[in-house]
């Protein structure tokens, strides 16, 4: 091989260069291959595996994640229906119960004018039969005070 | 001659000396192998424990190695794109867990108490023969990752954006391997010679903090290591339009 003597020995020297450098190289490449199948690889397949574990759980939590999220949107419409349809319900049910008073009240009112109109009417007729009465009363009265006067006479 | 000496004799410190192993007809540096082994044995033993029995909730070791793991792939996805990252997070991951644990284990095994007929044990990162290796691994995984990928359109990074940029891409396959290993090479060599220096002068306490400097230096070495490692490959892969 090479022999550099730097520092002028005959043999040996820090840049003593022989058969030291390519059997290094192939106990290097020996080394690569053995810590290939050692090192490199197993522990490359249980980290991939458990990086691969953690991606795929984190996406399937994403994913049910969304489903959350969709699920809430669609009960929070379904909220929203339910409390605008319960709305219309309620004033629908109040108009009902309003018209149904006005109704009443109306028929109420309609009634009590009816037997008002009924009683002044009875008491109109009552008033012009005593109005009568008290007329022909007077009417007898007078014509006998009439009578008594002509006897006396 | 005379500096060789004086290097190799001052503060008692074996610099450039080597535990020859001869195999046939070639030699090696022994002593970077042996701690080599040593410590890649002990981080092998270390990641079986940890990966002996994974589970899906990581207790103890486990949560150590999976931390790791991830500063790798990040390391390497940021520098090298989304795209072909995979592909060389292993290479990346190796490169860095070799250098750090060649560094932190030559700072913190007091490995000057086995005595070597010749040399001393030491991180193998301090060899040159180890840096230039593992930087001509990078060159070569830097071409092969562009080739493979882009085909013969890989050069035309030479010459993107203009053609005048040629000859100082050309220069920059040959300094990037090159301070690749002197960078590594140099700053752990220095440490190594700082803190013997140090503890032959001083032995007591003064030595820490420059210890201390020395494990985060190493530390930051490995990560610059497999930085630039990956930035070269994803600057290979790169798409340029």
């Amino acid at each position: 091989m090479l022999a550099f003597n730097f520092f002028g020995a005959t043999e040996g020297g820090l840049f003593d260069i022989n058969a030291t450098l390519p059997l290094m190289a192939i106990q290097v490449v020996a080394l690569t291959y053995i810590l290939n199948s050692l090192f490199f690889k197993p522990v490359g397949n249980v980290v991939e595996k458990r990086e691969k574990f953690v991606s795929n759980n984190i996406i399937e939590a994403k994913n049910k994640l969304s489903e959350v999220k969709k699920l809430e949107a669609d009960l929070l419409t379904q909220l929203q229906s339910a409390r605008t349809e319960a709305q219309r319900i309620v004033s629908e049910a109040e108009d009902e119960s309003d018209k149904l008073y006005k109704e009443a009240l109306e028929l109420a009112n309609n009634e009590a004018n009816a037997s008002k109109e009924k009683a002044r009417l009875e008491i109109e007729s009552q008033t012009s039969v005593a109005r009568d009465q008290l007329s022909k009363q007077a009417d007898d009265l007078s014509e006998l005070i009439v009578n008594r006067l002509i006897l006396e006479k | 001659m005379f500096f060789n000496s004086l290097l190799t004799n001052f503060a008692a410190l074996e610099v450039g000396q080597h535990l020859y192993w001869q195999i046939g007809n070639i030699r090696l540096h022994g002593q970077v192998f042996l701690t080599s082994w040593i410590l890649l044995g002990a981080l092998l033993v270390f990641i079986s424990l940890g990966t002996k029995k994974m589970e899906n909730d990581p207790k103890g070791l486990q949560n150590l190695l999976e931390f790791l793991w991830d500063y790798i792939r990040d390391l390497a996805r940021t520098q090298i794109g989304e795209k072909v990252y995979r592909d060389w997070m292993p290479f990346i991951g190796t490169l860095f867990l070799f250098v750090f644990v060649s560094n932190w284990g030559g700072a913190l095994i007091p490995w000057r108490l086995i005595k070597l007929p010749s040399g001393e044990l030491g991180a193998p990162t301090a060899d040159i023969n180890t840096t230039i290796a593992l930087a001509l691994l990078v060159s070569l995984s830097y071409f092969y990752a562009g080739l493979s990928n882009k085909g013969w359109r890989y050069f035309e990074y030479y010459v993107h954006p203009t053609p005048i940029m040629l000859p100082f891409k050309i220069l920059e396959d040959f300094t990037k391997p090159l301070s690749l290993s002197f960078r590594l090479f140099g700053n752990i060599l220095a440490d190594e010679l700082v803190v013997g220096v140090l503890v032959f002068l001083v032995p007591l306490i003064l030595p820490i903090p420059v210890m201390f400097l020395g494990l985060f230096t190493s530390a930051i070495q490995a990560l610059i290591f497999a930085t630039l490692a990956a930035y070269y490959i994803g600057e290979a892969v790169e798409e340029h339009h």
